[in-house]
Formats: structure tokens, sequence, C-alpha cells
């Protein structure tokens, strides 16, 4: 009985390792043999941004597989609050964390972190936070205030970001300094524009916002060498 | 409730895939049960509601034995609460050892078969370390994968790390971050995307 009990529900369930055709690539790509031969190495960025801003998209054009999703458990306690004036097209709130995973040589892989987008998860981004290489923050200009919030959180505990404005279609395109003007932005925080479902728009935002982190980082001094 | 929902959930020495195989296709128009612990009870009771549940379907499964006549995994719903995964724990022994980047592989050598006491390993142990058995994977993806919530997923994971079935590695702590071999690293691997 125990034997059973214990085996035959892991072969039924749907994570069987490989078995479930968006769920094959991940698992192929860290069986690697590769991987086993050095200490693996895992840094995380994070993508924030108001709600309906595209962290999602972004995260899900940059990583070589579907964005994931995880949850830690939340109550229902803001369900209500969830304010869409100006978003016509998203309807489901992100009450989950989106990520991606995304290998970028032998024993070192980058996930993306989609922050959830309402500000009573805060408890989740202090977690998020942790760590993290830095942030892309996402903005929408038509919901421009929507990511004074994430500016402010970077900005307080130090983590290196930029903005990243995604050009939705339809929506007045500003240039970049009229969005560091309007988020009163330090002049070293780099503000690009890009359209999130774009591959090529994400990978520069991610080059940026390291580049940005490394020349912080050597302005800070030479410590760690 | 959650006690006896879960023996009942448990298949048989002779369940078989077939009856999994029903189900699937019986339930194929419905969206996943419930939602995570909330969508126990009123699923639940759908389980055992025996032949004749769906009048539509019943000539292609004939004959059916009250064993084949279950629901399992997703399409049961939640019979388990997460709690009683987790024998009410909320947090793993090891607090911190768990980020959501922390990536976990399965020990090297892997145990022998049947080295572990069989009462030790709930299924969601076993589904969680056959994860880890494909290289490392960070506490965030196995949430993902085995649909758990990362709280649920840490406390197992914690049964494993002290069962010493699995290896962690945490990631690099923030005071020790940028470093800049490691930001070069990233950059590099970004570019060549």
């Amino acid at each position: 009985m125990d034997s059973v009990r214990s085996d035959l529900p892991v072969t039924a369930a749907a994570p069987v390792p490989g078995s479930a055709p968006g769920r094959a690539a991940p698992a192929a790509q860290s069986g690697d043999p590769r991987w086993r031969g050095g200490p693996a190495v895992a840094v995380k960025i994070l993508v924030a941004g108001g709600f309906g801003a595209g962290k999602t998209t972004l995260v899900g054009s940059v990583s070589e597989i579907r964005p994931l999703r995880t949850e830690e458990e939340l109550s229902e306690l803001g369900r209500p609050v969830d304010d869409t004036a100006g978003v016509e097209t998203k309807r489901t709130t992100t009450v989950a964390m989106d990520f991606g995973r995304i290998d970028l040589k032998p024993g070192l892989a980058l996930y993306l972190f989609g922050t959830p987008g309402q500000d009573r998860f805060w408890f989740v981004w202090d977690e998020l936070a942790r760590g993290a290489l830095g942030a892309v923050v996402l903005a929408d200009t038509r919901r421009l205030a929507d990511c004074f919030p994430s500016v402010d959180f970077f900005e307080q505990r130090g983590i290196p970001f930029l903005v990243a404005v995604n050009c939705f279609e339809g929506s007045e395109v500003f240039a970049p300094e009229e969005v560091r003007d309007a988020l009163d932005l330090d002049p070293d925080i780099p503000v690009v524009l890009c359209d999130a479902r774009l591959r090529e728009d994400g990978k520069e935002i991610l080059v940026a916002l390291v580049e940005h982190a490394a020349v912080r980082r050597r302005s800070a001094g030479p410590a760690g060498h | 409730m959650s006690g006896p929902v879960a023996e009942e959930s448990r298949p048989a020495p002779d369940g078989r895939a077939a009856g999994e195989r029903i189900v699937d296709e019986q339930d194929s128009g419905d969206p996943r049960p419930g939602g995570r612990a909330d969508g126990g009870p009123a699923d639940d009771g759908a389980v055992d509601d025996g032949p004749g549940a769906d009048p539509s379907d019943l000539d292609l499964f004939r004959p059916r034995t009250p064993v084949d006549d279950r629901w399992f995994d997703d399409d049961a719903g939640p019979v388990v609460r997460l709690y009683s995964m987790t024998r009410g724990r909320t947090r793993p022994v090891e607090d911190g050892l768990f980020d959501l980047i922390s990536l976990v592989t399965a020990a090297d050598p892997a145990p022998a078969a049947g080295a572990v006491p069989a009462h030790v390993l709930d299924p969601e142990h076993r589904t969680i370390l056959a994860w880890c058995r494909r290289g490392p994977l960070s506490v965030a993806e196995l949430g993902s994968y085995t649909d758990l919530p990362v709280s649920v997923v840490r406390v197992l994971l914690g049964d494993l790390y002290d069962a010493e079935l699995i290896s962690v590695t945490r990631p690099v702590p923030l005071a020790e971050l940028p470093d800049e071999r490691l930001l070069r690293d990233v950059i590099n691997g970004l570019r060549a995307l």
C-alpha cells in the first residue's frame, strides 16, 4: 500500500519532468551535463512598474521559455481595489509572480521576476529585491504616476534601476528627457524607450541595466577586488 | 476533513492509468477545479459521485469498477489541504536557505531506492525530487512546475534537505554584489542571446 500510494500519484501528476510540452524546455536546458560541473550561480533582475505596464510581456519576450508563474500564499485582501482605469485590455490581476529564466552560460542563470503590480504586495517586493542585480521600472506614459512607487522603492533601497518607457500603440510618445523630468529622476538613471514585446528591446534594456549597475559599482569604490 | 478525503484520493494498489485518462476526457471542458487551498470542499464531493454522473460519456467508459471511478490529481481538485502536505508547518527547518532563486539539485549520487523509508516522503516530496534530478532548478521554478505555493515548496524542500536528498546553492549574498566579473558575464551572456 505504501509504495503504491507514494509512487502512483507522482507519475499521474502533471509535473512529471519532461512530460508536459511547455515544461520540457527548462528541464532539458538545466539537464545539460555541464551544469553539474561547476558551481551554479543564479542572479535576478526585477521587472517592476504599474499595473498593465507590460511586465509579464517583457519577461516573456526575453526569456527562452514562456513566463512561469509561482505564488506566495496571499489572502484576497485587496481584491476590490484594482484600479484599471485607462488600462483597457488587461483584466486579470497579477497576484502571483511571473518570472522567466535565461541560461546565460553553463552555470549562470538569470531570473527575471515581474513584481506584483499592486502596492499591497510590498512584502513580496522585499523578498524579491533581496540580492537583486537591479530592476527595470516599466513606465506607461498614459499612467506615468503608476511607476512612482517602484522608483521610490528602488531608490530607497539603493538597488540599481533604469526606467524603460513601454511605447504602447496609440499612446503619445515622449522623449526620454520628458519622462525623466516627470519622474524627477537623478541624472544618472538611464531612461530608455522600448517595445516590451520585442526581444531585442528587452535584451538592450537588460544590458543597459547591468552596465548601469557596473558603473555604479565602480563609482562606489573598488570593494570586492 | 482533509484526512479522510486524502485517503480516498489515494489509488488502490491496482489503481490504473485508465481511470485517470477517463477523467481527463470527461472533464476536458472544465478549467482546473478550484484554486489552491480554497477550492477543496466543493470539488471533493464530486470525486465519488459514481457512474452516471455524466451520462453522455457512459458508453465509452464502461465497465467501470469503483476503483476506476476516481479522479486523480488536478482533476479531483485540491483534495489535500496545503497545510496537510506540510503537516501544519509554515516554515522550513532552516529559514533563509530556500530563497526564490536558491538552486536545488538532487543529491548526487542519489540514494538507492528504498533507502529512505516510504512514510517519510509524500507524493509531493517525490514530485519535487523528480524535478530536482533534472539539474539545478530554483525554488521559484519548483513552485511553478509543481503548482504548489512557494511557501509549501519551501517546507517540503526542508524535509528533503534534512534527509540529504538534495543539495542547495544559495544566491550570492547582497553584500558581495555586484561582482564586476559576474556583471560582465551577465552582460556578455545577454548580448549573445
